[in-house]
């Protein structure tokens, strides 16, 4: 029992890993219908970005929980604006064109981001410090849960929360919802489309960046191409939820990470994939949408 | 200037008389011990047989300077394989029509498995200063051969053996990382924990490289109630591993290969590094004899020696000696020498076990202290 519980919490850390980095695939495709393939580098500028600063920081002499939320702030903005410097190259002037189009253009970006890290900055992994303070309440449990689990997950949630609360009931939001349904239509009715879209990639981007400094704090090394991985993770966990779906990505999140888990735990970490990717192909067969997704509508 | 001039003189003048010593040797003493020296010595891989010639070369020319091996001047017979079994078998022909008795090398290990059967036909030693296929020696078909370098499989039974020697434990997983290296090394491993008998397999994995997290496979270490873990693999995974492992308060010996004997491991797993055992290539760097060598050679040819220059210096040293030490060039008696007669050698002290695999050399363990890794002796 105890062995179940353990696997569960594992499943769950790695499940909200997942659903972090998917949130920002699902919304931007929800607005734009493209597939972020540079999401993922986002994700690792900003635990680059959360790693300079923690050690300038750290020389300078600061210590604890003021190191993590400063770097993270910095690493937020940082990668929000690059998300926005993203969308304005790379997918802006695209916009009318065929899908396939953004679609090369977000892979070529991805590979270009990659291999910048990889030039400013070292092909070796980095050590990267635990930021998260030690948490005493949940020593007697450490052999279960860490404070960078708690973290992940506690984040993850309050993160849903907010952006559910956000994407509903906020003016901004609810010029996203109106962009997703049918840009034109929004267009007519007075919404900027063109800003909505930047804001999709700046709230995508910084939840990345979240994302980015609380996995790295959890692994405890980063390289240029932690992006990728995790990135194509966290893509199957928004397809497996329903793309374009905010509940979407973090319930395909769960399910991807349990999933792993469960089959590591009782039959072997060699299948962890395959286990994975079946599940997504069945889910895919039974409900075509994803999880929560909803088939689209045909405009006519 | 002038001093220089006459070093010149002279070296050039004892070259001289040194190559009409060797000329003079050829011609009118039939009886030398011709000394064979096969490998790669043209096409891609030349660069890992051509400086096990050389070093037959720094060690035939001293020994013979010194008189020789059973006062009879040693003739080196080198015969290329570019590598390829099916030229190898014609390189080992030639060698044995020419009446060649004992061979170094050959380099690759294909080429010498295939050029062993005519070897062994016809009675010729062989020490090969490279090939690692572990089967060459632990098959048994080849009596005649033995080599100076560790056989793949040399990690994992070190590993194994301090794991169940030293460490004294009865559970082991082993986990690798799905790769050539990392589940053949794994695979070794729970081979020889399951010979010996004196400890059980409890976990044998493989884990994805890369993955975000290893949580579930570090439960399921603990679950299997192993008291180490062998891991064959590289740094990456192996810091995450036991980085996670020490977070959830396991104790657990973590034992790898000398893909985590590497100063990266060291700088990501920081303090999580501490205790971690790996093996390495045994540290050669301060024996006198291994230093002498290397300075020969840069002397010589200007440049630092390649690939298995070493061993191919300790292979040359250990056939010269043997022979030397059998007193005759007797094959039953050569290879009795070999395996009983100890050599002092660039690689250290060494003779060859029943197999022929050389002892003493190879890997060492090595374990994280400090921030450093630290050979065990």
């Amino acid at each position: 029992m105890d062995y179940f519980l353990e696997l569960l919490l594992g499943g769950l850390t790695r499940g909200s890993i997942y659903a972090l980095i998917a949130l920002g695939y699902t919304m931007v495709y929800g607005i734009i219908e493209l597939i972020n393939f540079a999401h993922g580098e986002i994700y690792m500028i900003g635990a680059f970005t959360a790693l300079i600063v923690a050690s300038v920081l750290t020389m300078a002499g600061m210590t604890g929980l003021s190191v993590l939320i400063l770097a993270s702030v910095v690493a937020v903005i940082y990668s929000a604006a690059y998300g926005f410097t993203v969308e304005k190259i790379a997918y802006k002037p695209l916009r009318q064109a065929p899908r396939l189009s953004p679609l090369i253009s977000a892979i070529g970006m991805s590979i270009f981001l990659q291999n910048y890290v990889l030039i400013a900055q070292t092909s070796d992994f980095l050590p990267f410090p635990s930021l998260i303070p030690e948490l005493p309440f949940l020593e007697p449990y450490s052999h279960i849960i860490g404070p960078a689990e708690f973290f992940i997950v506690v984040t993850t949630a309050v993160v849903t929360i907010i952006l559910t609360i956000f994407i509903k009931f906020t003016k901004v939001g609810k010029a996203m919802r109106a962009t997703a349904q049918d840009r034109n239509m929004a267009m007519l009715t007075g919404v900027n489309v063109n800003r909505v879209i930047s804001n999709t990639f700046i709230v995508g981007s910084a939840l990345a960046a979240i994302g980015g400094v609380l996995i790295a704090s959890h692994i405890g090394r980063i390289n240029f191409y932690i992006g990728f991985i995790a990135g194509i993770k966290a893509f199957t966990a928004a397809v497996l939820g329903g793309i374009g779906s905010i509940p979407g990505a973090v319930l395909g999140g769960l399910v991807l990470g349990w999933t792993e888990s469960f089959a590591t735990g009782y039959v072997s970490s060699d299948y962890e994939d395959v286990f994975a990717f079946l599940l997504l192909v069945l889910i895919l067969i039974l409900r075509p949408a994803g999880l929560l997704g909803r088939s689209p509508i045909q405009k006519v | 200037m002038k001093r220089f001039y006459f070093r010149t003189v002279f070296a050039g003048f004892l070259s001289v008389v040194l190559m009409v010593f060797l000329v003079s040797g050829n011609v009118f003493a039939a009886d030398t011990i011709k000394l064979g020296v096969a490998g790669a010595h043209s096409g891609d891989l030349a660069s890992y047989g051509l400086p096990t010639v050389k070093a037959a070369e720094f060690v035939v020319k001293d020994i013979n300077a010194k008189g020789g091996v059973l006062g009879k001047q040693v003739e080196l017979v080198v015969e290329d394989d570019v590598c390829k079994p099916e030229v190898a078998t014609n390189t080992a022909t030639k060698l044995v029509s020419q009446d060649v008795k004992f061979v170094i090398g050959h380099i690759c290990s294909g080429a010498t498995k295939s050029a062993l059967g005519i070897y062994k036909d016809a009675k010729v030693t062989v020490i090969s200063p490279s090939a690692t296929n572990p089967e060459l020696t632990q098959g048994g078909a080849y009596p005649n051969f033995y080599r100076t370098i560790a056989s793949d499989d040399a990690q994992a039974l070190l590993e194994v053996e301090f794991a169940i020697n030293k460490l004294k434990v009865k559970k082991i997983a082993v986990l690798h990382d799905k790769g050539d290296y990392g589940k053949g090394l794994a695979e070794f491993a729970k081979k020889f924990v399951d010979e010996s008998k004196k400890a059980s397999v409890v976990l044998f994995e493989g884990v994805t490289p890369g993955a975000v997290d290893y949580s579930a496979v570090v439960q399921k270490i603990k679950q299997s109630g192993a008291e180490a873990v062998i891991f064959g693999g590289y740094h990456p995974e192996a810091s995450s591993i036991v980085a996670q492992m020490r977070k959830k308060k396991m104790k657990t010996f973590f034992i790898s290969d000398d893909g985590v004997k590497d100063a990266t491991f060291i700088k990501v797993a920081g303090k999580y590094a501490e205790g971690v055992y790996a093996t390495g290539p045994k540290d050669t760097s301060k024996n006198p004899m291994a230093v002498a060598a290397n300075e020969l050679h840069k002397k010589t040819h200007g440049a630092d020696a390649g690939a298995f220059y070493l061993n191919g210096y300790a292979a040359t040293q250990a056939i010269l000696n043997a022979i030397q030490k059998a007193g005759s060039t007797d094959y039953d008696a050569v290879n009795k020498a070999l395996k009983t007669q100890f050599v002092e050698t660039p690689l250290g002290k060494i003779k060859f076990d029943k197999r022929g695999d050389a002892i003493g050399v190879g890997f060492s363990i090595y374990q994280v202290q400090k921030g450093n890794y630290v050979e065990l002796k």
